[in-house]
């Protein structure tokens, strides 16, 4: 495949993450300190307010299974004994630290400093942590989330959350960096967030129109990337959205749809989907061509929620910092439970008008992926849309057969077509 | 006095019965009376008991069923154990169980507590979030006041309040169980030749579904069946299972192991009734006791957070040299993350204690115990010529 076309706030958003990279591995010579921490309920503005740099081990992951190092690092972490049958993300950073853990930069990665062990919304996390612990023997602070079981937040989960982060995780981070906590600054930083977030959800919300100027699943990753990652409560995210803004302006306004990796504008949209759950990154671009091909846009997905449903409404608010850091973590996507999500995806199908919802299952992933099936059946009972089911996996190239998810799709957009010459005849 | 093959043998009966006869009678035997169904690894039974219901242990659906409709709810890398408890639900075996209690354990079981939500609306169930931080000022006060929340829902479920003497005399109730479950055990590390596994194991699977009470009397009838009985002594080694605390294997696997010339000293089969590993007090206050129990007292696991590195395993080889087992089989069902990421963590520790071990993964349908019954032989030949 040629080399791929990026739009500039693509571009910009390789530049920013480059720079994280720069950052993390210069550590010794800049004297900063690095934790690793996750993506769904990130404290990232908590850990500037200590000069903390930040690094997350999925986003590592996702680098690495794009540039198709993760297979060989997946193979390395099952010969040294881990299962076959757990996260190939725990697997690829693992094998990549047996590979001599180089960063994309092709710099070494330093031992973190801290393991901030955001739990949220993955069981996963609490053993890729012990097993990392195991590696790097460094200060291990766990941040449990609990679990939205019956659909909403409690004031005992916000409370148990917030007095994890006043006793345990703020003490803990002052102790790793030597800087004293300053509400002050967290503040200042989350009301940065506000403004990133309120750009992110305009942009997400473009899908809504015909042409959908965004692709909300293979373009949203990007779009999501520095919100999701070490930018939010800074001035670049905020500077990164106003940016990505501009862009879908200039394309709404010429009536363009998002532009595909070939630098061609996708305009003429035959079909509009909502996609659950994470993408394939080990054959990404040929996964997405597989969408465009056939004139498929996503205008709307979960995975972009991932790190924050801002699009209900969520913002950090500087007026009740350690309360909206916990509100934060409650409320990802992952944490809600599976009737939450029913009616998520539902509405996302009837206010976006898609034709239907896309559920893309990742093999290693039961906290996305236990209970999907049930779910398909229940938005489309709901929407009255056809639903369709593929499977794949996150970084393991193994588990991506190019054949079997085009075959899928193709029936698909011919089901799509069906029904709608059905609700002709009808009308 | 009924010997040990009798009970053992009604013990099965029950076990095998996936239509709960035995629960259902139980229920209809007073009006009013409500079954509150439960999965692995840990809820209070107390509290379950203090409201007046019968706990109902739900561990799948063995390889007795044919699972048919679970299949369509999930993807072939998912475990077995939620298929065939949605398997249960959808053919009405679960159909007299007012409420389900989904304990935390993994993605999948939680999962599967929203599915039930969406599949049953009428039954009252609910997600139980045990705190990963234990300190009783922070993760303690958190859980009492989810265990409160669970007491208000049971009694909504069931109309009547829950005192405190109630609970107060539910957890004596359980402490006694415990006491009688670590007797079981004991007698089994002492003398596994009179305690076998397989009855241990059915004994523990079917005291999860019925009276507490009831469990007692059983356990005191089979300890005491089991002094009275001669049984020859073998000439097996003494291991050590660990990973089958959710997903249970089928009983003819457990046999098979026996079979191989192991006997098994200790495991975390069903770990329920263990999970809390002392008594709990009975005066002052109910609620705080049982955090506590929970957040002091309770066994390493995976459903839990260990919060120090040097801490990590060291649970496994004590409950090793305890019980003085030569050997460790970790034994996970497929597709388990917890048992599966766990696995590295727990066998290094015991690499490092110089405890030999082997790996495998079953599921509770497996069919072919030969592979497993040659693992498990040579793995305690391989014991008995080196040690
Ligand atoms: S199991 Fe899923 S949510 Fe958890 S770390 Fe892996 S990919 Fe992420
Ligand atoms: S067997 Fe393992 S993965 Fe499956 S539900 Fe139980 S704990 Fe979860």
């Amino acid at each position: 495949m040629s080399e791929a076309v990026k739009e500039p706030s693509m571009l910009l958003q390789k530049d920013m993450i480059a720079k994280n990279y720069d950052a993390i591995t210069s550590k010794h010579e800049t004297g900063h300190k690095v934790s690793s921490t996750f993506v769904p309920g990130n404290l990232n503005e908590l850990l500037m307010c200590f000069d903390i740099l930040n690094n997350l081990p999925e986003i590592n992951a996702i680098q690495n299974g794009m540039r198709k190092l993760s297979g060989g690092y997946i193979m390395e972490a099952e010969k040294s004994g881990h299962s076959e049958d757990v996260c190939t993300y725990v697997k690829a950073d693992i094998g990549m630290m047996g590979r001599g853990n180089i960063a994309p930069n092709g710099k070494p990665f330093p031992d973190p400093d801290v393991l901030l062990l955001s739990y949220t919304g993955c069981y996963t996390f609490m053993k890729w942590f012990e097993l990392l612990r195991a590696e790097y023997k460094c200060p291990t602070l766990m941040l449990h989330v609990p679990y939205e079981g019956d659909g909403h937040s409690t004031k005992n989960m916000r409370d148990y959350v917030v007095k994890q982060l006043k006793e345990v995780i703020i003490p803990g981070l002052e102790q790793v960096s030597g800087v004293k906590f300053d509400i002050d600054r967290l503040r200042e930083y989350l009301a940065n967030s506000a403004k990133a977030e309120d750009d992110l959800v305009w942009c997400l919300d473009q899908g809504k129109r015909k042409p959908s100027p965004i692709d909300s699943y293979f373009g949203g990753v990007y779009y999501i990337g520095p919100i999701f990652t070490a930018f939010r409560g800074r001035q670049d995210a905020i500077d990164y959205y106003k940016a990505l803004r501009l862009e879908i302006q200039a394309r709404i306004d010429a009536g363009q749809g998002p532009m595909t990796p070939e630098g061609k504008s996708l305009d003429d949209q035959k079909y509009r989907l909502v996609v659950e759950g994470p993408p394939n990154w080990t054959s990404f671009r040929e996964f997405w061509k597989m969408f465009y091909d056939e004139g498929a846009v996503v205008v709307a997905s979960s995975y972009t929620k991932v790190g924050g449903m801002y699009d209900l409404g969520f913002r950090h608010d500087p007026n009740n910092p350690l309360e909206s850091l916990a509100d934060y973590c409650l409320g990802c996507y992952t944490n809600r439970n599976l009737p939450t999500r029913v009616d998520i995806l539902t509405k996302y199908v009837e206010e976006y008008e898609a034709d239907g919802i896309l559920i893309n299952s990742i093999k290693s992933c039961n906290s996305f992926s236990a209970g999907q099936l049930m779910i398909m059946k229940e938005v489309e009972k709901r929407t009255g849309k056809p639903g369709a089911f593929i499977e794949t996996d996150l970084v393991d190239p193994r588990y991506f057969s190019a054949a079997n998810v085009k075959n899928r799709l193709e029936s698909y957009f011919q089901m799509i077509e069906q029904k709608r010459q059905g609700a002709h005849r009808a009308a | 006095m009924a010997s040990t093959a009798e009970i053992i043998a009604a013990c099965q009966t029950r076990f095998e019965d996936i239509d709960f006869k035995d629960a259902r009678a139980w229920k209809a035997a007073q009006p009013g009376r409500k079954v509150v169904g439960f999965l692995p690894v840990y809820v209070p039974l107390e509290m379950i008991h203090a409201a007046g219901c019968l706990p109902l242990g739900i561990f799948g659906g063995g390889d007795q069923m044919e699972v048919i409709h679970g299949d369509a709810y999930y993807q072939s890398y998912i475990c077995r154990i939620p298929r065939s408890t949605i398997e249960l639900g959808v053919t009405n075996r679960l159909d007299f169980v007012d409420g389900m209690i989904f304990p935390f354990v993994c993605d999948v079981i939680r999962n599967l507590s929203g599915m039930w939500k969406l599949m049953f609306p009428n039954v009252w169930s609910k997600f139980f979030d045990t705190p990963q931080n234990f300190d009783p000022e922070i993760g303690g006060v958190y859980y009492q006041a989810e265990l409160q929340e669970l007491r208000q829902g049971l009694e909504t479920l069931t109309g009547r309040a829950i005192t405190d003497d109630d609970l107060r005399r539910s957890i004596a109730l359980y402490n006694e169980n415990r006491d009688l479950v670590r007797a079981v055990y004991a007698l089994r590390a002492r003398e596994p030749w009179k305690a076998a596994t397989s009855d241990v194991y059915l004994l523990m699977r079917v005291g999860l579904t019925m009276p507490v009470e009831e469990h007692n009397q059983l356990l005191r009838d089979y300890m005491a069946a089991a002094a009275a009985e001669d049984r020859p002594k073998r000439d097996n080694v003494r291991i050590a299972i660990f990973g089958s605390f959710c997903e249970q294997p089928p009983l003819n696997l457990i046999k098979s192991i026996e079979m191989a010339g192991c006997y098994v000293v200790e495991d975390d089969y069903s770990l329920v009734n263990r999970f809390i590993t002392e008594a709990i007090p009975t005066d002052g206050d109910p609620i705080a006791a049982l955090s506590l129990a929970y957040l002091r007292k309770s066994v390493e696991t995976s459903c839990k957070y260990v919060p120090k590195e040097e801490d990590k395993g060291v649970f496994h080889v004590e409950r090793v040299r305890a019980v003085a087992a030569e050997g460790v089989i970790y034994a996970t069902p497929s597709f388990c993350d917890p048992a599966l990421l766990d696995r590295p963590m727990i066998c290094a520790r015991l690499s490092e204690a110089k405890i030999p071990y082997i790996a495998f993964k079953y599921a509770e349908n497996s069919g072919q115990m030969q592979p497993i019954r040659e693992q498990a032989g040579t793995f305690a030949d391989s014991i008995k010529l080196w040690s």
